[in-house]
């Protein structure tokens, strides 16, 4: 019997109940979330679980929402499962001034650079991971490129002028 | 419909079956000829030069149709490409450089050996191009000393060999004394290079 994610979704509260809170589909994909503290126990669930096996992350990256004061920091991890091709959205969120997660990199291999990259931007701390710094910055940054606060533009560029670039 | 192409529409018939060099000014006589010495270095770099293509991001692509037989860059003399620092004259820097990049860059030109020219290829090495962004160096001129810059996103191969031209030209137009004199040593003064 094909994996739907009416299955996916009696499984998971079988196990964890009102702890996952946040059920939607957007364009299909079952997206879920729960507290911060959750999710080793979860993703370890969805990966051993047999009927589940979701054993491939596609996908860990963050999104800063300065508006959610104290969860202002998403951690979404995409999962796939590779024998039934289904895949789901699971985020938690986290707080900007002391962003702490626990580390996936144990469970995945993939999650080890993820890490590094979400670490580099965001500045999300994970506890328990091998070598946390950056990856893709230069080594001596000091902010986290990424979150909201910040432009796009480099800080150090002396030319540009209101005439020919109008916002500036 | 394709837009009408705008080069290299008219059949041009070859002027001559060889091509000759021409030779510098001088003095000839019966079994001698007498010239400039930096005429003649000159005029042997500037139709030998040995890039070193240092190509990042889309315009090597652009650099690869330069090299094949269409728009060749062997015509002038650029036969041997190398890609080790110690043994090219020309560095083409082609391509996005990120901030993380520039040390690597600054140590392949240190790497270099005297006589060495910097052709910056596309808007990216020239001045950041359209990253305007945190992490991308807004012109590779802000770690080493450039001699040409080839504007384009990319830039057609035709511009990359007007821009080789003008390299070509200051090679051949150096003056031997140059890179022992003062205002040459300030410029890499400049750039933290002794």
């Amino acid at each position: 019997m094909p994996l739907t994610n009416e299955i996916i979704r009696t499984k998971v509260i079988e196990k964890f109940g009102d702890q996952i809170v946040d059920w939607s589909e957007p364009y299909g994909m079952l997206t879920f979330s729960s507290e911060k503290d959750l999710n080793l126990k979860v993703l370890q669930f969805l990966y051993d679980q047999p009927e589940l096996q979701f054993r491939f992350m596609t996908d860990l990256c963050a999104v800063h929402y300065p508006d959610n004061t104290g969860k202002e920091i998403a951690v979404v991890y995409h999962l796939h499962n590779l024998v039934e091709n289904v895949r789901i959205r699971y985020k938690i969120f986290t707080n900007v001034e002391k962003p702490d997660v626990f580390s996936a990199s144990a469970l995945f291999e993939a999650a080890n650079w993820m890490e590094r990259e979400t670490y580099d931007f965001y500045g999300v701390n994970f506890i328990g991971h091998p070598n946390l710094k950056r990856i893709l910055n230069v080594d001596e940054m000091d902010y986290f490129p990424l979150r909201k606060e910040y432009p796009l533009e480099d800080p150090q560029r002396t030319d540009k002028d209101d005439e020919m670039f109008g916002r500036e | 419909m394709a837009r009408p192409v705008q080069y290299n529409i008219t059949k041009k018939p070859l002027e001559t079956p060889i091509s000759y060099a021409a030779s510098p000014d001088g003095f000839l006589g019966e079994g001698f000829f007498a010239t400039k010495l930096s005429d003649v270095v000159g005029l042997a770099r500037k139709n030998s030069i040995w890039p070193l293509p240092f190509a990042t991001s889309c315009c090597g692509i652009e650099f690869m149709a330069l090299m094949a037989s269409h728009y060749d860059l062997a015509r002038f003399g650029s036969e041997r490409v190398s890609f080790s620092p110690r043994q090219c004259d020309l560095l083409m820097v082609i391509g996005t450089i990120a901030k993380k990049m520039g040390p690597v860059l600054k140590q392949v030109y240190l790497q270099m050996a005297e006589p060495r020219w910097v052709l910056a290829m596309g808007a990216c090495a020239s001045s950041g191009g359209i990253f305007d962004t945190y992490s991308v160096l807004q012109g590779v001129d802000q770690v080493i000393p450039v001699d040409v810059y080839v504007p384009g996103c990319p830039p057609r191969p035709e511009a990359i060999l007007d821009g080789f031209m003008r390299v070509q030209d200051l090679v051949a137009n150096e003056s031997l004394r140059r890179r022992n004199s003062d205002r040459y040593k300030d410029l890499m003064s400049s750039y933290g290079i002794q």
